[in-house]
């Protein structure tokens, strides 16, 4: 707190609101998802309803962590770090703060009842339809104009690099809602209101829709979750970033090879071979400019290496750039086409993806909401560490049942598929290549059943942190949190 | 405003810069980041030059290997249809029964017909061809429906049963307790004697055994033996295709006497060549109860 402890009335409640349905909408997207891994493993569990099959869930699920949660999650962050780096109150303050806030909350259960009744337009995690898609854009709009008309009216010189993270996700993710969600409506009034055509047909809307996804991923999960990192990691090991010129060389290699990467998606399909060279050598460039990520959150710590024993938000912090620097290896692994066409179509993606949103997205935005809760609310600290480092065993070890279930389970099944007998037959059937899942679908819902509760005992601690107790425990330096 | 100051811990200066307490290090970029960076842009560059790569307007880089998806599959494809060949040639004149007496010629087909079998037909008759319970036939037991020869597995495998296929099998029950052929009372008559037909002393001389044999020997044939040329099930043998798991027999019969149930199954001709279905005919015969 050195120069700019001048009073600036920053706009805190939007952010506080955030926070809350960040906190609120994970909850959901966890105990959708695992909902949906346990009738992965018990069919049953469909329950023989429409609007209960996987089909209907799976989409609520992903748009519910993805959109919601993520969504509320860089809502606040972004909005709380432009106003503190910026030494500037929110542009348009909490006028135009609740308007985004209550249109995103509401479009959140839109989408999520079409989805339940069964509107889509079949594109994954793109599936609202058009009208809504219309409506998301009009959120964001007003979104970019309060986070840059904040940036303009800055009181510091220069820009700081979480806010370019955050500006490149809000410009970038606009341009990929708006070129994948080209749709001509059926019709704008009556029946067929609820169904639109993507004006792309075939491979090219395959491709349209996996440059969306991927840099969905690459932006939406990637460049704005780095943007938080640079905020909280440095803020609370209380120490400066590890190197500037890294922060500048990474953020640009990353965004100008991240938007490249999409055909991995599509390799050995219709897409023309030079689509799914560019996808995969991209992918492949791409790791360095990730780990730059990685390295400067992690050496950030120079210095502050023993506050991972006393503190367990820093520990959620770390582990989050961690599983960040793993997944981003993993991911270009994964775009080597000999690799890809062993793992391509199995749980092995489902492991990476969620090793991805577990273990970085969801972990950075845990480390983010438990140095927020108090500051916000202005409480000295949160109602207990003890129980953020419950929280953290319980989910950490969910992660790792999840994303090895995974692991065994996608092999497996890329071994099984791709697997002759001597006379030149498939080995197994499909139906075989189920049944010998099973288990590690059932370890996979436990994995998140254990993250589902990590996340409840987050709910309690900052139900009591808002209200204000203090849990009557000592951190010790060598026994903080359990071990 | 921060000025440029010497971090203590790490030594390196900071950049000058600072925001809300977060000041940056001028640390310059790790070598072996900056290494491996170039090292994977300069194998990409190597790989563009050897495959496939960039558009251009009309066409693209061919790549100096010349490899090409498409070519590959068609490749694979025909060293597979070339390794297959000589055995399909002597499918194609076959019959089902030939295939059974050849040793090599069967082995072929039972392989070749489970996993045919697993893609096609598992996903009614279950994996092996257990069946589902009050829901699809087993397979795997010697009680045929339509016959249980390899010509007849292989007939209803070709044209299914009822469907709108012209060979289909064709067969339907009537609803005899809706409407005023039998009363409720003789339904649960007729349905106690149809229950007894599977036990060592069916009921002879009870009201079920006359409403039977005036109604129901035209096609379930005396004694409940079953006719395959009409597709009317055995009765005798305690083998329930609509029986659900926890259902009582006795439910079970009065519902088909009330309301019969017919089940379908799809033609496959046209769907998959003779020669599968010639392999997936042998596959079935030898689950158990092949005649």
């Amino acid at each position: 707190m050195s120069s700019n402890t001048e009073a600036t009335p920053y706009c805190e409640d939007v952010v506080k609101k955030f926070v809350l349905a960040a906190t609120f909408w994970g909850v959901v997207g966890f105990l959708a998802g695992d909902f949906i891994a346990w009738q992965l493993a018990f069919p049953v569990l469909n329950l023989d309803l429409e609007w209960t099959t996987f089909g209907r869930l799976r989409p609520v699920h992903t748009s519910a962590v993805i959109f919601a949660f993520g969504g509320n999650i860089l809502f606040s962050t972004s909005l709380y770090v432009v106003q503190r780096t910026s030494r500037a109150s929110l542009f348009g303050g909490s006028g135009l703060g609740n308007v985004i806030f209550w249109n995103f909350q509401a479009l959140i259960v839109v989408a999520a009842l079409t989805y339940v009744l069964g509107f889509s337009q079949g594109q994954e995690y793109a599936e609202p339809e058009w009208w809504i898609d219309l409506w998301l854009t009009v959120i964001w709009v007003l979104y970019l104009i309060a986070f840059a008309g904040t940036i303009m009216k800055r009181k510091e010189p220069h820009i700081y690099v979480a806010n370019w993270f955050f500006f490149s996700m809000i410009l970038t993710v606009a341009m990929l809602h708006l070129g994948n969600n080209l749709a001509v409506p059926a019709a704008l009034f009556g029946g067929d209101f609820m169904k639109s055509y993507n004006i792309f047909g075939g491979v090219q809307n395959a491709m349209t829709q996996w440059w969306y996804g991927h840099n969905a991923v690459g932006f939406f999960l990637t460049a704005g979750f780095l943007g938080i990192m640079y905020y909280f990691v440095p803020k609370r090991a209380e120490r400066p970033v590890y190197s500037y010129r890294l922060s500048i060389v990474h953020f640009w290699a990353l965004i100008f090879l991240y938007i490249w990467a999409g055909p991995h998606h599509l390799h050995y399909t219709a897409l023309p071979d030079w689509a799914q060279t560019l996808g995969m050598t991209f992918s492949i460039m791409l790791w360095m400019p990730s780990w730059g990520g990685m390295i400067n959150g992690l050496m950030t710590l120079s210095g502050a290496w023993d506050k991972l024993r006393t503190d367990p938000v820093m520990r959620f912090l770390v582990s989050s750039v961690a599983f960040y620097g793993m997944s981003t290896f993993e991911g270009p692994m994964m775009s080597i086409k000999a690799v890809n066409s062993l793992s391509h179509y199995t749980d092995w993606t489902v492991g990476h993806v969620h090793s991805g949103a577990l273990g970085w997205v969801a972990f950075v935005s845990f480390g983010a909401l438990y140095y927020l809760v108090p500051k916000l609310w202005g409480r000295k600290e949160l109602y207990s560490l003890k129980l953020v480092g419950v929280h953290f065993w319980v989910a950490t070890v969910g992660i790792v049942l999840y994303i090895t279930a995974m692991w065994i389970s996608g092999i497996m099944q890329g071994l099984m598929w791709r697997a002759y007998d001597n006379l030149g037959f498939l080995q197994y059937s499909f139906i075989e290549t189920v049944e010998a899942m099973h288990p590690y679908y059932v370890i996979r819902a436990m994995g998140g059943l254990l993250f589902v509760l990590g996340a409840l005992v987050m709910v309690y601690n900052f139900y009591k942190t808002i209200k204000g107790d203090v849990a009557d425990e000592v951190m010790q330096p060598s026994t903080a949190g359990a071990r | 405003m921060a000025s440029m100051e010497k971090d203590s811990v790490s030594g390196q200066m900071t950049t000058g810069h600072e925001w809300d307490g977060i000041k940056e290090l001028n640390t310059p970029l790790p070598k072996w980041w900056v290494y491996v960076f170039w090292a994977t842009v300069i194998w990409a560059v190597a790989y563009w030059i050897a495959m496939p790569a960039w558009p251009t307007i009309n066409d693209y880089s061919r790549g100096m290997l010349g490899y090409s998806s498409r070519a590959d599959l068609d490749n694979e494809l025909k060293a597979q249809k070339q390794a297959r060949g000589a055995w399909l040639a002597k499918f194609q004149t076959a019959s089902v029964e030939d295939i059974a007496k050849d040793k090599t010629l069967l082995n072929y087909a039972l392989v070749g017909g489970k996993v045919s079998f697993g893609e096609n037909c598992s996903a009614c008759h279950g994996s092996g061809g257990v069946g589902v319970a009050g829901a699809y036939p087993r397979l795997a037991d010697d009680e045929w429906i339509w016959g249980g020869t390899l010509a007849e597995i292989e007939q209803t495998i070709k044209f299914g049963v009822r469907n709108e296929h012209a060979d289909s099998r064709q067969s339907e029950m009537l609803p005899f307790g809706t409407g005023d052929m039998l009363s409720a009372e003789q339904v649960g008559q007729l349905a106690d004697y149809v229950v007894s037909l599977s036990t060592k002393t069916p009921a002879a001389g009870s009201p079920g055994e006359a409403i039977f044999a005036e109604r129901c020997t035209a096609c379930h044939q005396e004694g409940g033996v079953g006719s395959k040329d009409l597709g009317a099930p055995a009765l005798n043998n305690a083998i329930w295709l609509w029986k659900g798991n926890n259902q009582a027999a006795k439910d079970m019969v009065v519902g088909q006497i009330t309301k019969p149930k017919h089940g379908s199954m799809p033609a496959w001709a046209g769907r998959l060549d003779d020669n599968t279905i010639k392999m997936l005919a042998v596959y079935v015969h030898s689950l158990g109860g092949g005649q």
